[in-house]
């Protein structure tokens, strides 16, 4: 499928910084999951937080639809592109339900207050996360892995096409990076949501990802299927750490370091 | 659940009601009592009543009103629910700007607006960017340091404004030191008309940013992912909210703690929603200033207190609590 959002040529600096992504290209075909990879520091957010409009990029364009990513009214934008950072913390006790209503913001008349449908919506976002029994709970009592978890379901009640992730496992337990992964992959099959997911967890990349983008020092230094970029040299490479190991076993492909 | 229309509709129908019956507390308590059957009979009670009574409780509803909903914009703005006009060092520049404009004599007015007022509104606004500038390191500004740098400006303006007073001539010392002290005397009806002109506009501009505001106040970086235009709404709300504070301290001088106390009244009331908390603010504010005002003239039976001491008195204990709540659960 034709891909509808690109990025060209993308380049950051932050103040007084050194260059943090240099010359970044990818581009994102509808209901497609892509995976960005690469050692701490290597401009994964700083690239994910240009893709998704909070940093504007020295140089190089961000295409949605053939559109550039400025000219979109931000409100606009907002029905097409959902973030989710790295974590969260709110200053004020909001209750669970109000910060997943907060996604429907974008699609409420300027004015206008949400809807019981609305309402609707963000439960139905809160139970695909498996995160339902929190709604009335306060935001700030949450622990990390559940507040991930709200995050998330707020992104999905902003019903994007496209969906950003910031290392959403992180905090995670296993259950609940599989409920993650199902849930994406379900609003994939029924949505035609695209997601990009910048992880450490090259498990979870092997089989469910279409393409992975590997990062190294600010720059694309590999993309491709899973079954190209996750070869043992390759990672050995990214990761600067010589031991890496990778095999394809059926569907799936294990990554270890060789002790 | 009930939905926010229905929630905003039941809070402001209760708060309208305290402010209608602090409205009459107000009128009735006083040196003087005023009894409704003299206004009609009594030229001297109708006098007291018209000239002094009704505009100083008036004052008290729209300075109360102003100063606890730029409390609550700026806790929304800057994540912080111990933010107030007060400990942010708003007030503390803008009342260095009105005696900086008391000292030199300024008596003109700009447009039909005295120079204090605009001076006190610049010394406002002045102190906003300051303290942001302050507590910006990179792009993140930090809860704590927003509260000291507001400490800081406040502690040098204070420093300034005592220095203004040994300097100028003991007449315009006591005009100055009328204003810090904070006071709501104001005679006939006029000036009140005057500031309800000038903060009704600004009022609504604050309340319209209700939405931008409450995602705001839950994360800034998913506020600009869900459309909101960040830095011109931040623009928008240091504007307006030092255009408020210099007014309301060039009338009433400097009045602490209410834009502290006032918002939090009405989120443990109504939760914690921006949509419902701002104009919940306004009212429940302009009801607070006016029952803190009518203790003031009553409380002592042979002189009365300025206002502003007894917000003073209120206030210093709910800070504390606020900060240790949130020492529980959080970083400062």
């Amino acid at each position: 499928m034709t891909p509808f959002f690109k990025a060209r040529g993308l380049t950051y600096q932050y103040p007084r910084g050194p260059l943090a992504v240099r010359g970044a290209s990818l581009e994102v075909a509808p209901a497609s999951m892509t995976a960005i990879i690469g050692a701490n520091g290597s401009g994964k957010s700083t690239l994910i937080r240009m893709l998704a409009g909070l940093l504007r990029p020295a140089s190089g364009e961000i295409l949605l639809d053939g559109i550039a990513l400025e000219k979109w009214p931000p409100r606009k934008r907002a029905r097409e592109i959902a973030y989710m950072p790295q974590s969260t913390m709110t200053a004020f006790p909001f209750p669970v339900i109000d910060v997943v209503l907060s996604g429907r913001s974008p699609h409420v008349a300027r004015f206008h207050m949400e809807s019981m449908r609305d309402r609707d919506r963000a439960m139905e976002a809160l139970e695909s996360t498996g995160a339902a029994h929190l709604a009335a709970r306060g935001f700030t009592a949450l622990s990390a892995g559940e507040r991930q978890m709200v995050i998330l379901a707020r992104a999905l009640a902003q019903e994007p096409r496209l969906l950003l992730l910031d290392e959403p496992s992180a905090s995670l337990d296993l259950k609940h990076r599989a409920d993650l992964m199902r849930a994406l992959a379900r609003l994939r099959e029924q949505r035609g949501l695209s997601v990009i997911m910048i992880t450490h967890d090259l498990q979870l990349t092997g089989s469910l990802f279409d393409r992975i983008v590997a990062m190294r020092c600010g720059e694309v230094t590999a993309q491709g299927a899973p079954s190209e970029v996750l070869r043992s040299q390759l990672l050995s490479e990214i990761y600067d750490e010589p031991n890496v190991r990778s095999e394809r076993v059926g569907s799936q492909t294990l990554v270890w370091i060789e002790a | 659940m009930k939905t926010l229309p229905a929630r905003l509709a039941g809070a402001i129908a209760i708060l309208s009601l305290m402010l209608l019956a602090s409205l009459v507390l107000g009128l009735v308590v006083g040196r003087q009592r005023i009894d409704p059957g003299s206004l009609l009979s009594d030229p001297f009670a109708r006098t007291l009543f018209f000239r002094l009574r009704l505009p100083r409780v008036l004052m008290g509803l729209l300075i109360g009103a102003s100063l606890s909903l730029v409390g609550a914009a700026l806790q929304a703005l800057f994540r912080n629910p111990l933010a107030d006009p007060f400990t942010l060092g708003v007030q503390g520049g803008g009342t260095l700007g009105a005696s900086i404009a008391i000292a030199l004599g300024w008596s003109a007015r700009v447009l039909g607006i005295p120079l204090v007022f605009v001076a006190a509104f610049a010394g406002a606004m002045l102190a906003v960017f300051l303290v942001k500038a302050i507590a910006s390191t990179g792009m993140v500004v930090l809860p704590g340091a927003l509260l000291l740098a507001g400490v800081v400006v406040n502690l040098v303006s204070s420093a300034a404004v005592v220095a203004i007073q040994y300097v100028v001539d003991p007449n315009a010392a006591l005009r100055i030191l009328r204003w810090i002290v904070g006071s709501l005397d104001v005679v006939g009806l006029e000036p009140v008309g005057r500031m309800f002109v000038l903060l009704v506009p600004a009022w609504i501009a604050l309340l319209a940013l209700g939405r931008q505001l409450h995602l705001m106040a839950i994360d800034e970086d998913t506020a600009t992912t869900l459309g909101v235009n960040v830095s011109r709404c931040e623009t928008v709300v240091h504007v307006v909210c030092s255009f408020i504070v210099g007014i309301t301290v060039a009338m009433g001088g400097s009045i602490g703690f209410v834009g502290l106390i006032v918002p939090h009244a009405v989120r443990l009331m109504f939760g914690e929603d921006l949509r419902i908390v701002l104009p919940g603010s306004l009212l429940l504010g302009a009801a607070f200033l006016a029952v803190a005002d009518a203790l003031a003239r009553s409380v002592l039976p042979s002189t009365e207190l300025p206002v502003g001491a007894i917000t003073g008195l209120l206030g210093g204990p709910v800070f504390l609590w606020l900060l240790r709540r949130r020492q529980q659960y959080s970083t400062m």
